[in-house]
């Protein structure tokens, strides 16, 4: 098949088959180069841009959400067409027919629905709350029927805890950028020949379901076309420039979020496949480079856009309306070359064009062989606006090839290939607490595990917690997947992503994404064990509620074998645990060390630990140490969160690392320089990922009292960015009493 | 006293303003001098601190070679007063030379010299050298010393060809007097081998760790020095 669209694109596979890597590799030149070429933002992206800052502040004076579209329940062809401004407008698309207007779907559940419109002094529409009250059962409701009671016991008590039950699971990435290359219809051509032969001669609940799935999907994106006539749009065939490449794409993302609710909707690895468009304008003379960046400023302030209505439960645990709407930007190909291209730069140039901002979540794939000028723009930028995250990409392109994008903050997947359920984490913390009192929950004193024997004696011996924590691993992670499979299996029911999926291939990879809360704090309370002495103080009940440490003992964080081994060992145990459960749909299980902002409501649901941190404490975010243990500055925490193995925490390792400026170096050019060199220093070591914030302690502080005077103020917390003065003051408070790295 | 083995206050593993580029401090325990400004007071006694070993101590700085050489970078022996224990160091850098790592010592240069400092200085590839003030009465009142060792140090540097940077902390109303930076400026231009002449801003964020130990702060009442206090400074010594 050939298209008028694809003129002057090299052939290949691509034209046969869906192959958007196939079409990259054959298309995208490489830029090597440093950022010279860059142009500023034109007066109509200025002029818009302030348009939208004004629509943020009544958005955040009305109490941080502006309105609410509470009588749709949103599908992606629901609203009318919406605009900031048309005239100014490059890339057209909104999620309700007026920007920062929130959509409700309830179909992820109607109560979460109707507690979100309360919170923000609204009703749910009656039609709305009596069809899903009375005809329609929603994922939240179907969760709760199938629940059991040691479920129900065990998410109570926060022992497994931030689960996707009451809010949607997210962290599927469609692959947008086929609408851009094959139009609509292609698509439906491909999913029809999927639906023909997904016939087996036995019809099982599997090919059911799958059959089900894909008829979903192509109604799915017969909607989208739909969607996009509103805005006077044939989507039908390939874009046929640049701005229509972005303008097909983003027509793709917004019919997934008007769809999803979902907890992190993520865009892919989209910037290098669209400079495969621009580079053709460009070279034609069709546009010139303030143009280009013209095309991506207005997409990106598309993205920054992009709002959900959401509990104040939620918000406890992801503070700051955080999207997630994860951009992975260069990265190297399989075949050495970098996929750095120009538009690499011009997605980032957005954080100087229209300023610092915590969405898309720009995550750099970094390989030490990346071209010199780009590490250095990167960095720059890192120093300049804390709104970039890091992860390596010379580990992960063993794992998932060269076109893999990160969903939420550190999940790799192949684009269009792999999804994930989302698992949220169970916290590791608090299974120690339980293994030391057998099984009773140290705040409530509810035997909420199966009951075993507690700990009797005064001082802790690390053999024997081993053991029985050991034990608790056990059960935790039994029940931990069993809730999962109820989740998944419910969200796929009554909340199926239809045209996310509809931009995936047939045959995807699933993984059973877990994840774990208060490693640090699980490795200090074992090293204590081991080579302090720890006395447990009891109540009259006998339940251990404190702990005394006697002596000093190694802490993680300090590049420390003795304790750091603590850690891997307790990732590796946990891991092959999780390995062990049956899963739904024979997923993957795989793990992440990652808890975003919600260390911090976690570490308050968990009683003292036997490392001295005292109950409702924060935990340390994702690996990070706990706050204040690491004594040796900031490489030899690098040296420790390196330790942690990948291959048990395929899903992700996230490090938050925050510096004053003075402490990178003298000059400008050396605290580029001393950065650069720390992230290739430190994914030479295979280490995951990392967030880099540079600022100062007085800063943060003025902008608790005076967030007025900060409205772009970014920082980076675990896995996302977020604006500093959207988060709680409790979280606000956490950010500034975290390690920052200081020196004097 | 064991010359493998080393006291020292502590370590930063991400250091980078004490020499070029990403740099692993170790802060010896010890220091003649009593600096009414300085930020690590608890650097002073003598005879305490962690004891290492310099093997032990190369084995954990080879743990960032990779951060030290891509960025330039090296090993900085800072204080209290690294110059207490020269023999220690020169063990410590002759292994880290030859490991292709890059050393400095970050001194007042406030002991006379004698063979072993000389022989330390063999192995040290970068000076970095506190001049407490250029005038000795001030000298002795602000640290309780005179400046003729490090006057001497300084020439001695000099006259071995041995590279050096020249660090004056600027303390609003004590180290920058305009005649004092004047001569300060012409004793600079004596020397031969200095590279870098660098500024560092009075700040009292080591103020804590007075407190902390039951010490009264000496410098109470003083300003931090501001980014105009250092231009102004800059302008005299015109760099």
């Amino acid at each position: 098949m050939d298209f008028e669209e694809w003129k002057d694109f090299v052939d290949g596979d691509w034209k046969s088959e869906i192959n958007v890597r196939d079409f990259i590799q054959k298309n995208y030149t490489p830029y090597e180069g440093n950022s010279k070429f860059l142009a500023e933002a034109t007066e109509n992206t200025k002029k818009l841009w302030d348009e939208v800052l004004e629509l943020y502040k009544k958005e955040r004076e009305n109490g941080g959400v502006l309105e609410i579209s509470n009588d749709i329940a949103s599908t992606i062809s629901s609203h009318d067409a919406g605009y900031i401004d048309k005239n100014l407008e490059k890339i057209v698309g909104l999620q309700t027919e007026k920007p920062l207007k929130r959509a409700i779907m309830p179909s992820g559940g109607i109560r979460i629905v109707e507690q979100s419109c309360e919170a923000y002094g609204k009703k749910v529409s009656d039609k709305i709350e009596d069809i899903y009250h009375n005809y329609r059962r929603t994922h939240n409701d179907g969760v709760f029927t199938a629940y059991t009671p040691e479920i129900r016991a065990a998410r109570t008590s926060h022992i497994i805890t931030g689960l996707p039950d009451g809010y949607g699971r997210g962290r599927i990435i469609g692959d947008y950028r086929r609408i851009a290359l094959y139009g609509i219809d292609r698509l439906i051509e491909d999913k029809k020949a999927q639906f023909a032969n997904a016939i087996l001669h036995d019809v099982t609940e599997y090919i059911i379901q799958e059959r089900e799935e894909i008829h979903d999907q192509i109604e799915a994106l017969e909607e989208l076309k739909v969607m996009a006539e509103k805005y006077g749009f044939d989507i039908s065939k390939p874009a046929k420039d640049a701005v229509e490449a972005v303008q097909w794409l983003y027509f793709g993302y917004l019919g997934a979020v008007k769809q999803q609710n979902g907890a992190a909707m993520s865009i892919g690895r989209t910037s290098t496949f669209l400079d495969i468009y621009f580079e053709r304008d460009l070279k034609q003379g069709k546009l010139t480079e303030a143009e280009a960046q013209e095309i991506m400023d207005h997409f990106v302030m598309k993205l920054r856009m992009v709002r959900f209505l959401r509990t104040p439960k939620y918000d406890e645990l992801f503070s700051g309306d955080p999207v997630w709407v994860t951009e992975s930007i260069g990265g190297m190909g399989l075949d050495g070359r970098t996929l750095v291209t120009k538009n690499s730069f011009r997605v980032l140039h957005t954080l100087e064009t229209l300023g610092p901002a915590p969405e898309p979540n720009l995550t750099v794939l970094w390989s030490t062989n990346l071209p010199k000028g780009f590490k250095d723009f990167c960095t720059g930028l890192s120093i300049k606006t804390s709104s970039i995250q890091y992860e390596n990409d010379d580990l992960m392109r063993g794992y998932w090839g060269d076109d893999y994008g990160i969903a939420c903050c550190v999940s790799a997947m192949r684009i269009g290939k792999q999804m994930q359920f989302f698992g949220a984490r169970c916290n590791l913390a608090k299974s120690l607490l339980y293994a030391i009192n057998g099984g009773r929950d140290e705040i409530t004193g509810k035997q909420v595990a199966p009951k075993f024997e507690a700990i009797t004696s005064d001082y802790l011996d690390y053999d024997e917690v081993m053991e029985k924590f050991d034990n608790i691993m056990e059960w935790v992670s039994k029940i931990y997947i069993n809730a999962l499979n109820i989740i998944h299996y419910m969200h796929d029911k009554y909340c199926y992503e239809s045209l996310e999926m509809a931009l995936h291939d047939k045959d995807i990879f699933r993984t059973m994404a877990c994840g774990i809360a208060g490693l640090s704090v699980v490795a200090d309370s074992l090293s204590a064990i081991k080579y302090a002495k720890v006395k447990v103080i009891r109540d009259e009940s006998g339940l251990a509620v404190d702990y005394k440490v006697e002596g000093d003992f190694p802490k993680y964080g300090n590049d420390d074998d003795r304790v750091d081994s603590i850690a891997v060992d307790i990732v590796k145990k946990f891991m092959n645990k999780l390995r062990k459960q049956k899963t739904y749909r024979l997923s993957k299980p795989t793990m992440s060390i990652l808890t975003i902002t919600s260390n911090v409501v976690y570490g308050k649901h968990t009683g003292s630990t036997p490392d001295g941190r005292k109950a409702g404490e924060p935990f340390g975010p994702g690996a990070n140490p706990l706050h204040g243990r690491d004594t040796h500055g900031a490489l030899a925490v690098l040296n420790t969160i390196s330790k942690l193995p990948y291959k048990h925490a395929e899903d992700g390792i996230s490090y938050t690392f925050a510096i004053v400026p003075s402490a990178l170096g003298k000059s400008d050019k050396d605290r580029v320089n001393n950065l650069t060199s720390l992230l290739d220093g430190y994914f030479a070591k295979m280490s995951h990922h990392i967030n880099v914030n540079v600022f100062d302690r007085s800063l943060l502080l003025d902008a608790m009292d005076h967030p007025e005077k900060y409205p772009q103020l970014t920082i980076r917390v675990s896995g996302y960015a977020v604006n500093f003065i959207k988060l709680t003051r409790e979280q606000q408070l956490d950010v500034i009493n975290r390690t920052i790295h200081e020196k004097f | 006293m064991n010359d493998l083995i080393g006291k020292i206050h502590s370590v930063e593993t991400f250091g980078t303003v004490d020499g070029p580029g990403i740099r692993y401090v170790i802060f010896m325990q010890g220091c003649p001098l009593k600096c009414k400004y300085c930020h690590n007071r608890d650097t002073w006694e003598i005879g305490t601190g962690l004891e290492v070993t310099s093997e032990n101590l190369v084995k954990q700085i080879l743990k960032y070679k990779t951060y030290i050489q891509t960025s330039g970078g090296g090993v900085t022996a800072s204080g209290g007063e690294a110059l207490l224990q020269a023999k220690f160091l020169t063990n410590l850098f002759k292994e880290l030379q030859q490991k292709g790592i890059h050393t400095a010592l970050d001194t007042a240069g406030s002991l006379p010299i004698n063979d072993d400092i000389k022989e330390l200085l063999k192995y040290t590839d970068l000076i970095l050298l506190d001049i407490k003030h250029i005038n000795n009465e001030k000298c002795i009142e602000l640290t309780g010393s005179s400046n003729t060792n490090e006057l001497n140090f300084a020439k001695y540097l000099s006259e071995n060809n041995i590279p050096m940077w020249i660090r004056q902390v600027i303390v609003p109303g004590i180290t920058d007097d305009k005649k004092d930076l004047e001569k300060l400026k012409e004793f600079i231009s004596t020397l031969k081998s200095v590279e870098k002449v660098e500024l560092l801003p009075y700040h009292n964020l080591g103020k804590f760790k007075w407190t902390n130990l039951g010490f009264e702060y000496p410098l109470e009442n003083t300003p931090q020095a501001t980014e105009e206090d250092i231009q102004k400074a800059k302008e005299i010594l015109e760099i």
